[in-house]
């Protein structure tokens, strides 16, 4: 099965320097003739500055729409190992746990069948096997199952929803993400798998405002944690962080809050809680002292996406506050009511923030059985063109 | 394949989380009282218990062969009871509740070749896209890029001096697969030149309706060519997108002497201080300059070390900028206000100056 040895001189050049090597990786599974020849393929592009990988293609696992990226190269006569080299999405465990031992058993699957190069992860959070040739994806798919791992999602159809590390570890997690989000990628297997939306449909949650899974930038559906009680404080520690000299109050906290809802007697550290904004910034600061209140919970927004086709969006507020109880039947709820309007309404490849700004926010509320509050808006509208309704008029 | 059918499982979901928790997440799962990032790459939560977890941080390339996972494996094997997870931005995290073989780790992650950083005000790992290796709509490679520029600011990774955390973040093309549009700093391929439609395919490969419909502009119109229901492109109205590339295969934009990277600043995600914003554009084109793009690399370098040399503690780079105006950030940075840096698509108007808030330079 050995390949023609392939030179590789430019992508070799990217084997120095300090930081972790893809092209070493890459080497390290070149044995395997399908990444032998994406090496080629690859140093040819280098050569070139143009990619050799055609347009999709239409390749899956029986039953699924989604989860499986046909890829085909545009050279296949010169790197036939790496013609067909399909990536599947494999849904990851929340935040991203492993053990070494089911790790093992991955790699054994990958091995046998694809060309053992991973990405630990895809952008939208799924453990990647980048390279499988057709006939293997049902092989592949069967030994996954049997290992407990499924595919994601792709194409017009509920993402692969992921999270922040949350409760697991992080102090700061206003509600369980990981449960939720195992919770909710569970009960929407049928929509993850089989593509029926205008368009792709994200969830990310994340378990603080500092967002760590950039919810707000790039799920349609952002469960932030938040909370609606007061920060506490443990004034003793905030005595220590200034008499260490480590943190300046007025420099580094008080000032820095963007309600200037705080106030450093040089003993005593107090907040007008009523007008925090939950930014943050001062627990991030003084992390030893400070921690979210006690009546936690998480708000939703809505809509966020990158520039295709209309425009990039970050999400906008649609539940100002929930308490996040599993089974989480509000979220559930919620998700359905907009699919329901915006399957109905929305047009092809129009995700559902566009969809949003196309029929305008007040409307969506009323279809999907919202209020419209004011924490909704920055500011309510600057223009005199509203669009009354006639028989409003008449009551 | 169909002797398969009836053992076949479907829509199992992913697999418990629970069952690869290491015993102290297990036993403290919501119960943690704080955290401390004792040095760069070793995050401490402790537990309301009074038990702790070590999490030691690795950068690792996101495009991973599986001899590397198994490396991992037997790394945590050794160090930690087998329990490892993975972060957001690709890094891989060993988590272990020893004090003392902390340090044994470190080294020999390093001595692998797996740097240990990307905590607190840093730069951690950049959050890329697959570029070259797996992509048809790719304006540039991602994995050579993002390696050229790590490689340049590796000591920002394993150090953490900075005024505050930098997020930066690579996107092939405009389609951004990665929260490149709220980075600190985003990289980002794009094409320069209108599609070359290749008429015969399409009559195979594309629906003429959604084709057009795909187009933001309207540039994309039906026509007739010899006879056969196909495409036409208004040039000038075309700011390549690729969106219809995506619809149709047969509109493809991909041009080597056209193609390269653009460079915006000034995004984030966290609600930290400031509210999220995305990132504006800094330099509009450097070519495509393979195998280490070293323009491009350059051109990042210099803009975080402006950054680092100016901003305040906790400052990020947008709020840096905001501080210090935009007029100032071009001056400092010694990068070319053209007009390309002013918008001209939908909601241009909000980004033009609307007031006498300037600040004048002193003759």
């Amino acid at each position: 099965m050995t390949d023609k040895k392939r030179d590789t001189p430019l992508l070799d050049e990217l084997e120095t320097g300090p930081w972790p090597s893809f092209v070493k990786e890459l080497k390290k599974s070149a044995d395997n003739p399908m990444t032998g020849d994406l090496l080629g393929l690859l140093e040819r592009s280098y050569e070139e500055k143009i990619g050799h990988w055609k347009h999709g293609g239409l390749v899956g696992v029986m039953g699924y729409g989604g989860g499986v990226i046909g890829r085909y190269n545009d050279l296949p006569e010169e790197f036939p190992h790496c013609a067909q080299f399909h990536t599947l999405r494999v849904n990851q465990p929340a935040g991203w746990f492993y053990t070494s031992d089911v790790l093992r058993k991955l790699c054994d699957i990958w091995e046998k069948h694809g060309s053992g190069v991973t990405n630990m992860h895809g952008s939208t959070g799924d453990l990647v096997l980048l390279g499988c040739p057709t006939e293997a994806l049902e092989p592949v798919f069967a030994e996954l199952t049997e290992l407990g791992f499924d595919l994601g999602g792709s194409g017009s159809d509920v993402r692969t929803p992921s999270c922040c590390c949350g409760e697991s570890r992080c102090e700061w997690a206003c509600y369980d993400t990981m449960a939720a989000t195992h919770e909710i990628t569970n009960e929407f297997q049928d929509e993850l798998h089989r593509p029926a939306f205008p368009y792709k449909f994200k969830f990310k949650m994340s378990g603080c405002p500092n967002d760590c899974v950039a919810s707000i930038a790039r799920s349609d559906m952002s469960i932030i944690g938040t909370w609606r009680d007061d920060i506490k404080i443990d004034q003793e520690k905030v005595r220590q962080y200034v008499a260490s000299g480590e943190v300046d109050m007025r420099r580094d906290v008080t000032s820095r809050c963007p309600t200037r809802c705080m106030r450093w007697d040089g003993t005593t550290l107090s907040i007008d809680n009523s007008n925090c904004v939950k930014c943050m910034h001062c627990i991030n600061v003084l992390h030893l002292a400070l921690s979210p209140g006690d009546d936690r919970g998480a708000m939703i927004l809505i809509g966020a996406k990158a520039p295709i086709i209309g425009g990039a969006l970050l999400a906008s507020v649609l539940v100002p506050f929930l308490k996040m109880e599993p089974p989480y039947d509000d979220i559930k709820e919620l998700a359905e009511a907009i699919w329901d309007v915006w399957g109905e309404h929305g047009n092809n490849r129009e995700r559902v923030g566009e969809f949003i700004q196309r029929v305008g926010l007040g409307n969506f509320l009323e279809q999907i059985g919202l209020d419209p509050v004011p924490e909704m808006v920055i500011q309510p509208r600057t223009n005199p063109y509203i669009f009354f309704e006639s028989d409003e008029e008449e009551e | 394949m169909s002797q398969n059918i009836p053992q076949r499982k479907t829509d199992i979901g992913p697999p418990d989380y629970k069952q690869f928790l290491p015993p102290v997440i297990k036993k403290n799962y919501g119960q943690w009282a704080y955290h401390e990032n004792p040095k760069p790459g070793v995050l401490m939560h402790v537990a309301k218990s009074g038990d702790r977890l070590y999490s030691v941080r690795a950068a690792t390339p996101r495009l991973v062969s599986i001899e590397t996972i198994r490396l991992f494996a037997d790394i945590a094997d050794e160090f930690t009871g087998g329990y490892l997870r993975w972060t957001s931005r690709n890094n891989v995290e060993f988590l272990l509740t020893d004090e003392t073989k902390i340090d044994p780790l470190i080294e020999r992650l390093h001595k692998e070749g797996y740097p240990v950083g990307g905590t607190g005000p840093a730069i951690t790992n950049i959050v890329h896209t697959q570029g070259w290796i797996h992509c048809h709509s790719a304006a540039s490679d991602a994995s050579g890029v993002v390696k050229s520029v790590m490689d340049e600011l590796y000591e920002y990774f394993v150090a953490m001096k900075l005024p505050a955390k930098l997020r930066i973040a690579y996107a092939c093309c405009l389609n951004m697969c990665g929260a490149v549009h709220c980075s600190d700093i985003a990289i980002l391929g794009i094409h320069r030149r209108a599609p070359q439609i290749d008429h015969t395919q399409v009559r195979s490969v594309c629906e003429v309706p959604s084709t057009v419909a795909a187009c933001p502009t309207g540039a994309v119109r039906p026509t007739t060519v010899n006879g056969h229901e196909s495409v036409e492109v208004i040039e000038e109205q075309c700011m390549f997108c690729a969106n219809c590339y995506t619809v149709c295969p047969a509109m493809k934009l991909n041009d080597p002497e056209q193609d390269g990277l653009s460079i915006w600043v000034g995004g984030k995600v966290s609600n930290a201080r400031s509210e999220p914003k995305f990132s504006k554009l800094a330099i509009p084109y450097i070519p495509n300059n393979p195998p280490r793009w070293p323009e491009a690399v350059n051109a990042v370098k210099n803009i975080v070390e402006v950054y680092a040399a100016g901003a305040r503690k906790y400052e990020r780079m947008g709020e840096w900028i905001e501080r210090i105006g935009w007029p100032k950030f071009f001056e400092l940075t010694g990068i070319e206000f053209t007009k390309y840096h002013i918008d001209d698509f939908t909601h241009a108007g909000e980004s033009y100056k609307r007031s006498a808030h300037l600040r004048q330079v002193k003759e």
